[in-house]
Order: structure tokens, then sequence, then C-alpha cells
């Protein structure tokens, strides 16, 4: 009995309060909100579809953060602004297709231009923040390329502001992404399609090219010992700057993604997308590749279905406008309950 | 011209001095063991001709060509290999993985692959658990892999650290008949071990360090006769 109370400290009970009470909302809600049956099948096929494309984006992101701990042991706060700098380059090649017509009649090839851009920039971007800003310090404590990182996220905003202005700029929109799928009660638009159907083909490229080419073996071997793997002859320098254009590219491509679903971008588009991300791979276990794709996934369908969901039973007005609110609760909750992710990451406990 | 030969090095850990002007010589064919007490400087020197640590002073030349300063992937490529103290394997990587990150700075494949069945011949275990995770073999396994590994670089000079560490008597005897067998087909060897008995069976030559220098040096046979070493390393009265 004694053991027992030393054991609980005050922190522990009130953390486990607010858990409880936060799960007993989310199990209220829910059963408020079916049992008032407002909503049809149909209605929640639809946030599941949009959950889904957006969960894509979010776990391409994550991916770029999990690789760079994986292997430096480091969180890559600008990522989010490697995932802005290249759809916000390509958006003035974007809008001359647009507006030339080009893209409604040669959609395939404008689409790949557009990614082959973004993709570009977003790599250059991530290789440079290697370089200039991380390799510098890749023996300072821990806590200096941190607050390096949260600077050069910063710095890479307003060079970017800088060099496109400050103004929201809006992707054209593609007339024949717009069309619909419908499979009973299951709707979906070719964009999102093309979102689900991009993001799922470069999750399973990475998975294959990790598990079985030279180099993504190598990449393993240096996240699980670098010294180790120097002695294998492998050259780490070279391994971390992959991993860097690995995440770029891949935040590349889910900035057009992102793009062409909300149509918006500006310098600081990175700024919400890049929190969700990394909550992705906190969730997913920050380090495990395939975490990164199961927490994007889950925090986007939890983000689209959640408001409706938990709170539209509990009559709590405008839903919808708590999503980040939902998502960051979720953040926050994983940090102090289970901080190794769903998945749980073996290697960070072991080099921790 | 000796295959490794090293100068007077002296490396540090920040402001610990850990080796204190080590020179030493391994000929082509030969094993040669460096023996000394827990923390005498023996992995450092290893790390120090590896490249993982860079001397501050001295120089290390493999075949009469410099190459202290070089980044340790470049020194593996000039054909330094080395099992690493404690093993070292990736655990999350399969045995064939493992024994693949050996052989990464090679890419004469079919040479490889010739030195994959080499060591699947000389560890047949290892060929029995090949798709297995290097974190589920048990001890012996893993220094055979840790040493099967290290062969996959195909060195000219191969590198052992305390081989025999934490293993059951019977597997101790088996990785020393290895280090025997592999030397006999060309394997030029050195070899540290805190077993200095052992060691002194399987070495020509042999050297002996103590806090960061080389105290004594001379041929395996006269070691085990000294009078120093059998009090000291050799648990004899
Ligand atoms: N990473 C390190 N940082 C600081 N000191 C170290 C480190 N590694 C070893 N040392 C020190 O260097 C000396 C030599 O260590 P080492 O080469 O590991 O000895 P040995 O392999 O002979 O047991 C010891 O005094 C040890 O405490
Ligand atoms: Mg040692």
């Amino acid at each position: 009995m004694r053991r027992f109370s030393e054991r609980l400290n005050l922190t522990d009970v009130i953390m486990f309060i607010i858990g409880a009470l936060i799960l007993l909302l989310v199990v209220v809600g829910s059963a408020a909100t079916l049992y008032a049956g407002k909503y049809t099948t149909r209605q929640w096929l639809d946030l599941v579809v949009f959950g889904v494309a957006l969960g894509s984006i979010y776990a391409l992101i994550a991916l770029g953060y999990t690789l760079v701990y994986g292997i430096l042991r480091m969180i890559n706060f600008a990522h989010s602004e490697v995932f802005m700098a290249g759809p916000f380059t390509a958006y003035f090649l974007a809008d001359a297709m647009g507006k030339s017509g080009f893209l409604d009649q040669n959609l395939f090839v404008g689409l790949l231009i557009i990614f082959a851009v973004s993709m570009t920039v977003s790599t250059i971007v991530a290789i440079l923040l290697e370089r200039i800003a991380y390799r510098p310090l890749r023996f300072a404590p821990r806590l200096v390329p941190l607050i390096t990182a949260i600077g050069a996220s910063f710095f890479l905003q307003y060079f970017f502001r800088g060099l496109y202005g400050p103004n929201i700029k809006v992707y054209p929109e593609i007339a024949f992404l717009k069309n619909v799928i419908r499979i009973g009660d299951l709707n979906i638009q070719y964009l999102q399609v093309l979102v689900i159907a991009a993001a799922a083909l470069m999750m399973i490229g990475l998975q294959i090219f990790i598990q079985r080419s030279r180099t993504g073996k190598a990449m393993r071997a240096v996240a699980e010992d670098k010294q180790t793997a120097a002695l294998m002859g492998i050259d780490i320098d070279q391994i971390i700057v992959i991993t860097f254009v690995i995440g770029g590219a891949l935040a590349g491509a889910a900035g057009v993604l992102y793009a062409l679903m909300f149509k918006q971008v500006n310098f600081i588009m990175g700024f919400i997308p890049g929190i969700k991300a990394f909550t992705a791979a906190v969730l997913g276990g920050i380090g495990n590749v395939p975490g990164a794709m199961v927490g994007g996934m889950f925090l986007g369908i939890i983000e689209s279905i959640g408001p409706t969901l938990f709170l539209d039973g509990l009559n709590v007005p405008a839903p919808q406008q708590l999503k980040d609110a939902i998502a960051f609760t979720l953040l926050v909750l994983v940090l102090i309950f289970r901080p190794s992710g769903i998945l749980g990451e073996k290697l960070a406990q072991k080099k921790a | 011209m000796a295959m490794l030969e090293v100068n007077d090095i002296h490396s540090y850990y920040g402001n610990i001095h850990a080796l204190k002007g080590i020179s030493l010589t391994v000929d082509k064919g030969e094993i040669v063991t460096l023996i000394g007490a827990n923390g005498a400087g023996k992995t450092t020197t290893l790390k120090t001709i590896s490249g993982l640590l860079h001397p501050r002073h001295g120089a290390i030349m493999l075949e009469g060509e410099r190459i202290d300063g070089l980044p340790p992937h470049q020194i593996v490529m000039r054909g330094i290999g080395q099992a690493p103290e404690g093993r070292k394997i990736f655990g999350a990587l399969t045995v064939l993985e493992n024994l693949e990150m050996g052989a990464y700075a090679r890419n004469d494949t079919a040479a490889i692959a010739r030195d994959l069945d080499f060591v699947f011949a000389l560890f047949p275990r290892l060929q029995e658990r090949r798709s297995q995770l290097g974190g589920t073999l048990s001890g012996g396994e893993q220094q055979m892999l840790a040493m099967g590994r290290a062969l996959m670089a195909h060195p000219r000079v191969l590198m052992l650290d305390e081989p025999s560490m934490g293993l059951a008597p019977v597997l101790v005897e088996a990785i020393f008949e290895t280090i025997r067998k592999l030397n006999k087909e060309g394997t030029t060897i050195l070899l540290i071990e805190q077993n200095a008995a052992k060691a002194l069976q399987v070495a020509s030559r042999g050297y002996v360090i103590e806090t960061g220098q080389i105290v004594l040096q001379d041929s395996a046979e006269n070691l085990r006769k000294s009078e120093k070493v059998r009090k000291a390393y050799l648990g004899e009265a």
C-alpha cells in the first residue's frame, strides 16, 4: 500500500484524470452524434475519403521528419519550410500553364512538370539546410541543432516571402480533377484519387527502397549505429544527404498535392501542416517509417471525422473549426501517455 | 615494407590523452596481438587506425600509404576491416544484410558472392540463420557474424577487438581455431585480446600496452616466457 502511494505522484493522477475525461468526452460525443443520426452514411464516407487524402499528405511530410530523426536523432523543424518552398515556387509555373490552357489540355504532362519543379526545389532547400545549418553542428549538444532548426525555419519563411511576396497565391482549378467516381454511397473526386494514389505509390516505393536497396540497407545501418556503419565503409555524410533528399522530394510532392487540394499557397503555408505531420510522426513513433505512414493516415482521418463525430453530438457550435484543436490535443496526449508512439520506436529507446 | 605501420600516434578523447605514442607494425601474413588490461588503450588504438578517431600526432601507413586523417569509410575501402569490440551487430538487419553491409565498399559482385560462400563455409551457422535478425542471435553467433561481416570487406588487414569476450570456453576455442584458419589462408590479422594466453598461442608477435603506451614487444614465444607477462597477463604467480 505504501509503495503504491509513493509511486503515484500528483502529476500522474492529474494526467490520468485529464486523459480519462477526454476519452469519456470522445465516447459520449460519438455516441450522441451517432444516436442523433443527423448524418447519412454518404456524409460519413465523404469525411473518411477526405481524411484519407489529407492523411496521405501528412504521411508524406511525416516521413521527412521521421527519416531525419532516425538518422540524426534530431527534429528538423524547418521541414515545414521544405514543404512550402516547392509548391510555392511551382505556383508560378502552374499559374502560367493554367492560364494558357496547357494544363487542361495536357494534364498529365503539366502535373508532371509541376511535381518535378516542386520536388526539385524542396530537395535543394533540404540539401542546403543540412549542409549549412545542421552539418556543422553534428557533434554539438542536441538542443543546439534544434534551436538552429527553428531559426532556419523562420529564415526560410521570410526568404520566400521576400522572393515571392507576402500574398496568398491561388493554384489553378483543374476541371478534370473535379469529376467524381460514385460507388454506391462512396463518392471520390478524381483529385482525391490522385492524392491517395500518388502518396501510396511514393510510400510503397520508399518502403521497397529502404528494405531492398543497398543504400536503403545502409540507411538502416546508419540509423542503428553510425560508428559501426562507418566501419562497414559506409559514407555517413552521404547517407545523411540522401536522407534529406528523400525527405525533401517527398515534401515537395506532398506540397503540390496539398496545393491542389486546398488551392492556396504562401510563405507560411507549411506551418500548420508541418506541425500536423510532426504530430503524425510522433503518433507513429518518431524514427519509425511505417509508423509515419500509419500516423499520418490516422491523424488525417481523425481530423476529418473527429469534429463531427466527437463534438456535433455534444452540440458544440461549428465543430469543424476545432479540427486543429483535436489534432493538437492528440499530439499532447500521445506525448504524455505514449511518447514512443503507436508503433513504438525500438531503436530510440536503445540509443537514448 | 610492413602491411600496417603505426608510428608514434597520440590520440585524445577531449582532454584525455588516451594514446601516448603507440608504435607497432604488422607484416603481411602475420597474426600480431596487442594485449593489455582493461582501459589500457587497445580499442582506442583500433579506433585510431580505422579513422573513427584522428591522431593528433603520428602517422599510420597501409603498405606505405598514409591513411591517418582519412574518413573511416575510405580507410575501409583501402583494406582495413574490423570486427569491433562488443560485436556491434546491426540488430534490426538480417544476418545476410549484416554481411552485405560488410561488403558495402565493394562493387566486384562476383568476388563478393565468393566471399559470402567463404564466410558461410567458415560459419555454417550464419547460413542457417541468414534471414534472421541480427539482434536475435546468441553471443557466439553474433561474434561469428561480426567476423564474417569484417571478412566480407575482403580486408588486407583484419582487426579483431576481443573476439572471445563473454563467450563460453568451447566457443572461445572455436573462435581461435577460426582465427588460425583464416591466417593460414593468408589473412593478415591484428588481434586484440584480454585473453593473453590464447592470443599468444595463435600470434607470431605481440605488443603489451599499458596506459596508452607500448611497454613490451617481442615474439609471442618470448612474451609467453617473460616474467612480466606471466605475472600480469597470464595470471601466474
Ligand atoms: N569515448 C570515450 N570517451 C572518453 N574516454 C574514453 C572513451 N573511450 C575510452 N576512453 C578512455 O580511454 C582509455 C582507453 O580505453 P580503451 O581504448 O577502450 O581501453 P581498452 O580497449 O584497452 O580496454 C580508458 O582510460 C578509457 O576510460
Ligand atoms: Mg577495449
